[in-house]
């Protein structure tokens, strides 16, 4: 007979006083390894969203990149040629030109052979007054595409507006009440609306087209341009500067610049989808870190309360077992056990209730975790949190019943037996 | 073998202290059978308990086997008392969840190592209870129950056997088989204390030592 023995004949003998010990250390055991688990299943899960957003946004700016491309392969860049001397914080802020150059440098570069330039629009642009409706306006004249020599004919890119004929823009006729068709005075001038462009959202909406002949008197401008937009032209934006050594070598007195286009506007719309995407996964994790916060929060509270209640617990269990068993602990001592031997059959019970609670509780806290997280994907045997667990365990148990067990191995058999 | 010499003792009560045992002297050889008889109250449990090292005398010296039992210390006095004294009690005190087998056995686990079972089972042949090795003492006869006790207090071969009224709860004939027990254990050289308030108990001892009721009040201060 051991004390091994002993223990274990004790508590089949008395399960209800183990089982309820055991129910305390296997409780505080699954709210320490259920918490633990929701938290890591949280973190696990974050992680998860975030490297699917980041996979999501990597896919998506792949297919824009690639739309991209091909926006580019078949539209090409538009690019602006101005005067040298154009300041282009100027042109930036107004979006007008204010310097002039001759008409004749469109015929100039449209007969040059520079591969990468076509379809010129020359034009000449100023923002006026119009005086008859009293509304400032930008005043565009332009005479279409300019024919180039070495290149088969094909239709235009763009119509140009036919002498006495105006092009309005949608902000002014919407405002003025001006639709195609109607007669409109600008400068004296009689002109009929040919077309109101839809809304552009730039200075294009109060922008009037007329002929460059005629812009060019009304602005007092003859025979002079302020701008030369080359549509489509076969470059990307890294190869602007090859372009515009091209260009400095037809028309030396003028600058080039990347025109707003269509390309670039869905270039910075992928930007700007790209950003998005980095905000919004980045306000995922910060929404998910609150909810993380949150349940650390709950267990930091959480945790110790049951740890407290159970260690209470436990130790009522084990007193009430000790009072319970003052005859036999008189018995043994008078048989010849020492008091370490008394406390050994005690701790040697809290260990056992430790050990069973600690696999018990363990199971049944991740079981409740993954449950509660509805995450089954990883593996529910994790090798720190068992330890934790178990270490947890052996410390409440031993703790809890260290007291009752010191009790016993203290008491006076003497007075147990005279007491019999 | 057992020798208390001018042993005394009080118990505290309130502010009295009450005398459980007025200065007493008593000699036990080695196979002799000796009976401490008084009424109740006259301190002979007490007088037990100061001879098995259970219970510090407030003067006096007691000894077993030539070995000053309170000179020792706790866990000294422990393996010295699980060797060589063994205790039966009125009540048994069997340990409840286990059977008669290893209640005989239970002095290895006090001694926190586990001996010959074939001593176990042999002392159970000896004192007829063979046949119940598996039974638990909810399960056994008083007379069962009180042999199961004196087995275990001989399990180690002890030299002096402390009896503490083992007849109080059996009839007559269960009494006597016990008795008879007693007799073969003093017979074989061990040495046996008796404590008893029955008269036709104590006549079967070789000698038999009269506790007077003499319990005296004192102030405590």
């Amino acid at each position: 007979m051991t004390v091994w023995q002993l223990v274990i004949k004790e508590i089949l003998r008395r399960k209800p006083n183990f089982v309820s010990g055991l129910v305390a250390v296997t409780l505080s055991v699954a709210v320490l390894a259920g918490s633990l688990t929701i938290l890591r299943l949280h973190d696990l899960r974050t992680e998860q969203i975030v490297v699917r957003k980041e996979q999501e946004t990597r896919q998506r700016m792949k297919l824009l990149e690639d739309d991209y491309r091909k926006i580019m392969k078949n539209l090409g860049f538009n690019l602006l040629i101005m005067p040298a001397d154009q300041r282009l914080s100027d042109f930036y802020a107004d979006e007008v030109v204010s310097s002039y150059m001759p008409d004749s440098y469109a015929t100039r570069l449209a007969q040059a052979k520079i591969v990468t330039i076509r379809h010129l629009l020359p034009s000449l642009q100023e923002k006026v007054k119009w005086p008859e409706r009293k509304r400032t306006i930008v005043l565009i004249g332009t005479r279409g595409e300019v024919p180039s020599l070495f290149r088969d004919a094909r239709e235009p890119i763009l119509v140009a507006v036919p002498t006495g004929h105006a092009v309005i823009g949608h902000e002014l006729a919407e405002t003025l009440d001006i639709k195609a068709g109607d007669p409109i005075i600008l400068f004296g001038r009689k002109f009929i609306v040919s077309q109101c462009n839809e809304e552009r959202g730039s200075k294009d909406d109060i922008s009037i087209w007329i002929d460059l002949v005629q812009a060019q008197e009304i602005l007092g401008k003859p025979g002079r341009i302020n701008a030369i937009l080359a549509l489509k032209c076969h470059c990307a934006g890294n190869e602007l500067a090859m372009v515009r050594r091209d260009v400095a070598a037809v028309l030396p007195g003028v600058q080039v610049i990347e025109q707003g286009s269509k390309v670039l506007t869905r270039a910075e719309a992928r930007d700007r989808a790209a950003r998005e995407a980095v905000e919004a996964v980045a306000a995922e994790v910060l929404s998910r870190k609150q909810v993380r916060e949150e349940q650390e929060e709950f267990a930091s509270i959480l945790v110790p309360l049951v740890l407290v209640m159970s260690a209470l617990w436990i130790g009522l269990v084990f007193y009430a077992n000790v009072r319970e068993r003052r005859s036999e602990i008189g018995v043994l001592r008078a048989l010849g056990a020492r008091s370490s031997t008394i406390l050994r059959l005690f701790l040697t019970k809290a260990l056992l209730m430790a050990s069973t609670g600690a696999v018990a509780g363990y199971g049944l806290g991740v079981l409740v975790g993954v449950i509660r997280q509805g995450e089954v994907s990883i593996s529910l045997f994790e090798p720190r949190l068992f330890v934790l667990a178990a270490c947890t365990a052996v410390i409440l148990s031993l703790a809890a019943s260290w007291l009752p067990a010191y009790y016993a191995a203290q008491q006076d058999p003497a007075e147990v037996l005279r007491e019999e | 073998m057992v020798a208390l010499e001018r042993v005394t003792k009080t118990y505290p009560k309130g502010n009295l202290r009450i005398t459980a045992l007025a200065p007493l002297d008593v000699t036990v050889r080695p196979g002799e059978f000796v009976a401490l008889q008084g009424p109740s109250g006259s301190g002979k449990t007490t007088c037990l308990l100061i001879a098995g090292g259970l219970l510090r005398p407030d003067s006096g010296k007691a000894s077993v086997d030539g070995r000053d039992l309170y000179a020792m210390s706790r866990n000294q006095l422990a393996s010295f008392r699980s060797g060589n004294i063994g205790f039966v009690f009125q009540q048994y005190h069997l340990i409840p969840y286990l059977t008669v087998l290893e209640n005989i056995l239970a002095p290895e686990a006090a001694q926190g190592e586990a001996k010959d079972p074939g001593r176990g089972r042999a002392l159970a042949e000896q004192f007829g209870l063979e046949h119940r090795l598996d039974h638990t003492p909810g399960e056994l006869s008083a007379g069962e129950k009180q042999r199961t006790a004196l087995a275990r207090a001989l399990l180690f071969n002890p030299k002096v056997l402390l009896a503490d009224e083992i007849t109080g709860n059996l009839d007559h004939e269960n009494a006597q088989i016990v008795l008879g027990f007693l007799r073969e254990y003093v017979g074989s050289g061990g040495a046996v204390l008796l404590v008893t308030h029955d008269r036709e108990v104590a006549s079967q001892a070789g000698r038999v030592q009269y506790l007077a009721c003499c319990t005296e009040t004192e102030a405590a201060r």
